[in-house]
């Protein structure tokens, strides 16, 4: 097999199709970058607003909105959206746009394999919600209404949009191993010269583990739910007990990958973060070589714990033990993230501009992420908290906090870059705090719903939750809301503001940096030589 | 632009390699399958009961190992039987005896009244459970009417009898075990039941 590489050279000036036609057949990393980063953020307000209705249902007791049925359509659909088209373009839009800056690399090593990664997302993204249009005109029943984890045999007797769904998830699988292997080969063969892999800057670290794990792992979904289709359609017994199946073994196979996928999402995270945090500490970055074996530990770890989310199913003991064991063992490796981020800021010249407040937020709400997942760790702990607000609760402040507010920070740091314009620092500043504050409206009471044993994935509740979830709701809308800000920003930044230079923050290091704010559509030609 | 530019990279032996790992990946997730059932039968992960064979032990007796009667009367677990009938079999079902106080190693019989609503012959097959996973590999069941498929007439009502020992190697800190059954419905070709089962 040969794959054809960058045909950059035969290119002296700015020379590709205009229009539509350019972003249809780009093979430019810079583009397909900014159209994944598009993408991510139009299907953040698609997840977002479905959450709202959910949220709008629940501001009081009883059944106000919508039917049960509905609900449930909308809580598995907001999810799925949120991992599979919100967060992970939004990561692999980073790693298009920074990684060949970032690594002296001309282009990414798979051009055509990346643009046929990102067109994939539209038609998946389309398979997903089309469900809830068709049902409109009577069509089917609705989306796939067994929550994101398809959990059998619900899947197996639910609607057509449950076969959707696993189509759905099939596109998107393939496209995120494309996008894998093609950061994996760039990363491993188009490094400048002179940069060795323990000068790889961080953030394509946190990605490559991020990617190996994808590869690892995805296939395991993709056949979890091949297995699902079949037992739908062509008469197979894999989750179905009348036929000797297993309906167990779906969650076995589905959190097999489930789990890793939680650092899927929030290792180009990591990797970012102490870019963000040596820039506006104006300090190198600390520990970087333990933040690397930091990196490959939990990648290592995450995919041998899987069973800490079903500890109730009932399992032998020695196994609940392992899987709790295990589990917290993944906190050590992550303590080591968290003191080298505190260390990177301590005693350094900290400057508070918004990716900086973001950066720091995130280090605290992953923080309560992470404490509180170590509670749900505890075999004994987890059978009181399983499927309660609990679980919602900590889950949200890793992937909002910790994804979404990553992602955020990400998008903040690299704007000027992209754009060639300054944000406006004010309005940054004001999504920050109102994001921060309603985001912990939203969950903190959250955690006391689950403490006092109110079940996720259900509509309605007992009467001693109304107040909780009043002011969960409340919160919900504003941080829904401050969102526009968000969108806002990013909007004005991209039509103009102050001209943000090459070195666009006064302490960033790095090979982006030495490039013109924004890039020209062609860099490294020439690779730069790392010393 | 002629600049000393390195020749193209071949990637393919790289992209060769993590096709391998792709295509590994994806045969594990079905190797699982067969693995998740040996996992389950030496452990009792997931309730399946101990009776000598592999799998749920459907059709025929298990006569030939009943173990010697080796009763440990130094304590007591107490049993509890429970049945649901799946959706698709128009049948009810109960246990005659709700729950029963054992010593470790007695043989115990007790037995369900399975009734067919229905005003045509219906066939089902009982799959069993046990809870918790860890004493499910030392309930034993000797007979047992989920070895067989059942055939109920219109209306007929059945005892349908259970015959078990729970043995005496059952962790100590068990003091409570359920046995549950699911009964499906076997129209269409459920053919798979019976499968690893000639003997």
């Amino acid at each position: 097999m040969s794959i054809a590489t960058t045909v950059h050279g035969e290119h002296p000036a700015e020379h590709y199709p205009g229009g539509l036609l350019r972003w249809l057949t780009t093979t430019n990393h810079k583009d397909i970058g900014t159209m994944y980063l598009l993408f991510s953020l139009v299907m953040f307000f698609v997840g977002g607003l479905m959450i709202l209705l959910v949220r709008a249902e629940l501001f009081q007791p009883g059944l106000q909105l919508m039917k049960p049925e509905f609900f449930n359509q909308l809580i598995g659909v907001h999810a799925l959206v949120m991992i599979f088209a919100a967060l992970m373009p939004a990561a692999t839009g980073f790693a298009n746009w920074m990684i060949p800056l970032m690594i002296g690399a001309p282009d990414m090593a798979l051009p055509r394999l990346n643009n046929w990664g990102f067109w994939l997302l539209p038609p998946a993204a389309t398979l997903l919600t089309l469900p809830f249009v068709l049902a409109l005109f009577g069509v089917g029943d609705g989306a796939i209404a067994t929550g994101w984890t398809f959990y059998a045999p619900l899947s197996v007797q639910g609607g057509l949009g449950v076969d959707f769904a696993i189509l759905a998830v099939h596109i998107l699988g393939i496209s995120s191993i494309m996008g894998s292997i093609n950061i994996i080969v760039t990363i491993f063969n188009m490094r400048a010269p002179g940069m060795t892999m323990m000068k790889l800057p961080l953030f394509a670290w946190g990605w490559l583990i991020t990617a190996f794990l994808l590869i690892a792992t995805l296939p395991v979904l993709a056949g979890a739910v091949t297995m699902l289709l079949t037992d739908r359609h062509f008469g197979t017994h894999f989750f179905d007990a009348a036929g000797g199946g297993d309906p167990i073994l779906f969650q076995h196979l589905f959190w097999f990958f489930g789990h890793p996928e939680v650092y899927i999402l929030l290792l180009p995270v990591w990797g970012l973060m102490p870019h963000v945090l040596a820039t506006f500490s104006r300090k190198p970055t600390y520990g970087y070589t333990a933040q690397v074996y930091g990196f490959i530990a939990i990648g290592l770890l995450s995919v041998i714990v899987w069973a800490h989310h079903f500890f109730t199913v009932g399992m032998p003991v020695p196994a609940l033990i392992y899987f709790m064991f295990s589990t917290m063992a993944i906190s050590v490796p992550l303590a080591v993230l968290f003191f080298c981020w505190i260390a990177t800021m301590w005693k350094g010249s900290m400057t508070f501009e918004t990716p900086m407040l973001f950066a720091v937020g995130f280090i605290v709400l992953f923080g309560i992420a992470g404490l509180t997942g170590l509670v749900l760790a505890d075999v004994a702990a987890d059978a009181q908290y399983h499927h309660s607000y609990f679980v919602v609760a900590h889950f949200h402040y890793a992937l909002f906090a910790g994804g979404i507010m990553g992602v955020m920070t990400g998008v903040y740091y690299w704007l000027p870059k992209w754009t060639g314009h300054m944000y406006s620092e004010r309005l940054g500043k004001l999504h920050f705090w109102l994001t921060v504050v309603s985001f912990n409206l939203t969950f903190i009471p959250q955690f006391f719903l689950g403490l006092a044993g109110m079940p996720r994935r259900i509509p309605d509740y007992a009467l001693q939750f109304a107040e909780f979830n009043a002011i969960s709701t409340v919160g919900a809308f504003i941080l829904g809301i401050s969102q526009l800000l968000f969108a806002w920003n990013i909007w004005s930044c991209v039509r103009g503001g102050p001209k943000a230079e090459a070195r666009a923050w006064e302490g960033a290091e790095g090979l982006e940096w030495e490039l013109s704010s924004p890039p020209p559509h062609h860099s490294w030609e020439t690779q730069p030589v790392v010393k | 632009m002629e600049q000393a530019r390195p020749a193209p990279l071949d990637h393919s032996r790289l992209i060769r390699r993590l096709l391998v790992l792709l295509a590994a990946a994806f045969a594990f997730a079905f190797a699982l399958v067969p693995l998740y059932n040996v996992l389950c039968d030496a452990t009792g992960f997931n309730g399946r009961t101990g009776n000598g064979r592999s799998g749920f032990g459907v059709g025929g007796l298990a006569g030939s190992n009943v173990p010697a009667p080796r009763v440990d009367t130094g304590r007591r677990v107490r049993v509890e039987f429970t049945g649901t009938v799946m959706p698709g079999l128009p049948w009810d079902m109960r246990p005659l005896t709700v729950d029963l106080d054992i010593h470790p190693g007695e043989l115990q019989q007790v037995s369900y009244l399975v009734r067919n609503t229905s005003n045509r012959p219906v066939t089902g097959q009982a799959v069993p459970s046990v809870t918790p996973g860890q004493a499910a590999q030392h309930f034993e069941k000797i007979e047992c009417f989920c070895f067989e498929q059942q055939t109920l007439g219109p209306g007929e009502a059945r005892e349908m009898p259970l015959a078990f020992i729970v043995k005496p190697e059952v962790d100590r800190d068990i003091t409570h075990i359920t046995l549950s059954y699911a009964f499906f419905s076997i129209e269409g070709q459920r053919q798979t039941l019976t499968r690893g089962d000639t003997d």
